[in-house]
């Protein structure tokens, strides 16, 4: 084969793989704005004929779906915030501090990244039962407030710290919480980033542990109150794919906007040392 | 020095830094994975619920239940299939992605790139039911799409035989951006001069790719054979989204057998040991992968 017919087959091949990944999206997007019925007409309907808003004020007005995204929001930034913080300190001080049983600590914690988080979903449901968190927002939040995985990913990037930057600000007085605040984190800035799109990522897209945790509809997040509507509007095609892309906009927002760090951390986070 | 050291370690700072985050994994991860096992031996259940008082040990009972219960079996083989269907397809999808997206002919890589991986970064329970009304028999894309070539029309998610395949359709399109990115980066840590070399010798393209290419990523493949193995077994919302285990128990997953028998019908202590048979099963095929992964390696040596 020629250079020249190899391009091109290389691009069809490319762009064809490209729509099959984007036309469920596109197809969703386009689905929630038809009128009642479009959705689901024989043969399929692409593009809708009278473009309408009205799934998505149903989703708001009467189905209380903003309380559900509120929830989300609210589960997912908390989650990022405090885990973020907690692996920060935790990693940094694997990578720069020297204590008694640092490193058998740290070859636990990798061990243990191959233990599906399920195994330990009945007794910590259980355990958040006996203390009265079910049902709350504490219960969703307890298994995500720090994770094995932010840990490693900030000790390998916290590795590369010069000493020297560590030593000068020591000699010159420094607490180490200051020296943590003011120098580690601005430096480590790059893999936080990163850890916190991770991390909100996951928490929203979460659905096991949320799903049982909370059954109160009133503090439901956004994919289990998606998985319940799917029970009772299984007919009404436009509006389950208008409750979809509500679903996925903030997560496709955010990586859309920091998708460089995004695939930076998958990459780092794959390459284990 | 002795004295240095334990007068370090009362005020090392280190413990501080550490604590917070150990004490959340310890407490919500460890301690509710080593109870698991602890429940898996007894019956606690929805009496046991309500009053403690009902709770008794008994010993291997629930796994010699697990033994003899055929739905934890149907369980097992449509998780196995699920796996077995999904893995290969999906890293040799990704694989092949990753090829194209690292050929010095290609363009607009990023943007491509882009395009490819947006499904991995997508709500599973959102995508998962946009697909269920792909999948729809009568108004479906799926079926639309493949009556203008002469297939089907497929019942897909109402057929046991086709359900299955379907949420390994789904998986697949979902998941293989997130291997590929992972490959790209492993395709340009090949050095160039080794390519360089085999052209020398008089290597083609096939050759290349099959001396240079697939042994300098073999370690990168066998990583992301483990995970994606892993990831597999786990399979739960694509089923309880779009078949709820059915037709006929044709997509009921282990994940999802244990969320019925804990969760639906309170069945803890049963539950729990479907938890540590499935991790058992993770163990022992990563074991085998890494076997496998061993083999391979020292043939590629030999």
């Amino acid at each position: 084969m020629r250079r020249s017919h190899v391009t091109v087959l290389v691009h069809l091949v490319l762009v064809a793989a490209a729509v099959v990944t984007l036309v469920p999206l596109l197809w969703m997007v386009s689905a929630s704005l038809m009128p009642a019925g479009e959705a689901s007409a024989v043969p399929p309907r692409w593009i809708p004929s009278a473009p309408t808003l009205a799934h998505y004020r149903e989703l708001f007005a009467r189905l209380d779906l903003a309380r559900a995204f509120a929830n989300s929001l609210l589960i997912a930034v908390t989650v990022t915030l405090v885990s973020v913080t907690l692996n920060a300190l935790a990693g940094y001080a694997f990578a720069r501090f020297e204590f008694v049983g640092r490193d058998r600590t740290f070859r636990v914690l990798l061990a243990a990244l191959v233990v599906p988080g399920q195994l330990g979903m009945l007794p910590l449901f259980l355990m958040l039962r006996e203390l009265g968190l079910v049902n709350t927002y504490w219960g969703v939040l307890v298994p995500g407030l720090a994770s094995i995985f932010g840990i490693f990913l900030v000790r390998q990037y916290a590795l590369s710290i010069p000493q020297s930057l560590l030593d000068a600000a020591r000699v010159d007085g420094a607490g180490e919480l200051r020296l943590f605040w003011s120098l580690v984190v601005p430096i480590c800035k790059p893999v936080l980033v990163t850890l916190a799109i991770f991390t909100f990522m996951g928490t929203w897209n979460d659905f096991l542990w949320p799903l049982i945790v909370l059954s109160d509809t009133r503090l439901q997040t956004l994919p289990v109150a998606l998985a319940n509507l799917l029970g009772e509007h299984v007919q009404d095609t436009e509006l389950m794919m208008a409750g979809a892309v509500l679903t996925v906009l903030p997560v496709v927002v955010v990586f859309l906007a920091l998708q460089r760090s995004y695939i930076e951390g998958i990459v780092t986070g794959s390459v284990k040392q | 020095m002795m004295g240095r050291r334990l007068g370090a370690l009362r005020v090392n700072p280190a413990y501080l830094f550490v604590a917070p985050a150990l004490a959340a994994i310890v407490a919500f991860f460890f301690v509710p994975v080593v109870a698991s096992v602890a429940l898996s031996f007894t019956d606690f259940d929805i009496y046991a619920v309500a009053d403690r008082e009902n709770l008794r040990v008994l010993g291997l009972g629930n796994y010699t239940h697990l033994v003899g219960d055929g739905l934890f079996w149907v369980a097992v083989r449509n998780t196995l299939l699920f796996v077995l269907l999904a893995a290969p397809l999906s890293i040799a999808a990704s694989l092949g992605a990753a090829l194209l997206l690292s050929a010095p002919v290609t363009r607009w890589k990023a943007a491509f790139r882009t395009a490819l991986f947006l499904p991995v970064v997508t709500t599973l329970v959102a995508v998962a039911v946009v697909w269920r009304y792909a999948f729809h028999p009568r108004t479906g894309l799926l079926n639309a799409v493949l009556a203008t070539i002469g297939i089907g029309p497929f019942d897909w998610l109402g057929d046991p035989r086709f359900a299955m395949p379907a949420i390994v359709v789904m998986t697949i399109w979902k998941n293989f951006g997130f291997n590929m990115v992972i490959l790209v980066a492993g395709l340009q840590s090949i050095p160039e001069s080794l390519y360089e070399a085999a052209r020398i010798d008089g290597a083609g393209s096939a050759a290349r790719f099959r001396h240079v290419t697939l042994p300098m990523l073999a370690p990168t493949l066998f990583f992301v054979s483990v995970m994606t193995l892993i990831g597999d077994l786990q399979l739960f919302a694509e089923p309880y989204v779009m078949t709820q285990g059915g037709p006929a128990h044709a997509t009921l997953s282990v994940v999802l057998l244990m969320y019925l028998e804990g969760f639906r019908w309170w069945n803890m202590g049963y539950a729990a040991a479907i938890a540590v048979a499935l991790f058992a099963i993770m163990l022992a095929l990563t074991a085998v992968a890494r076997r496998a992964g061993a083999l391979a390696a020292g043939e590629e040596a030999a």
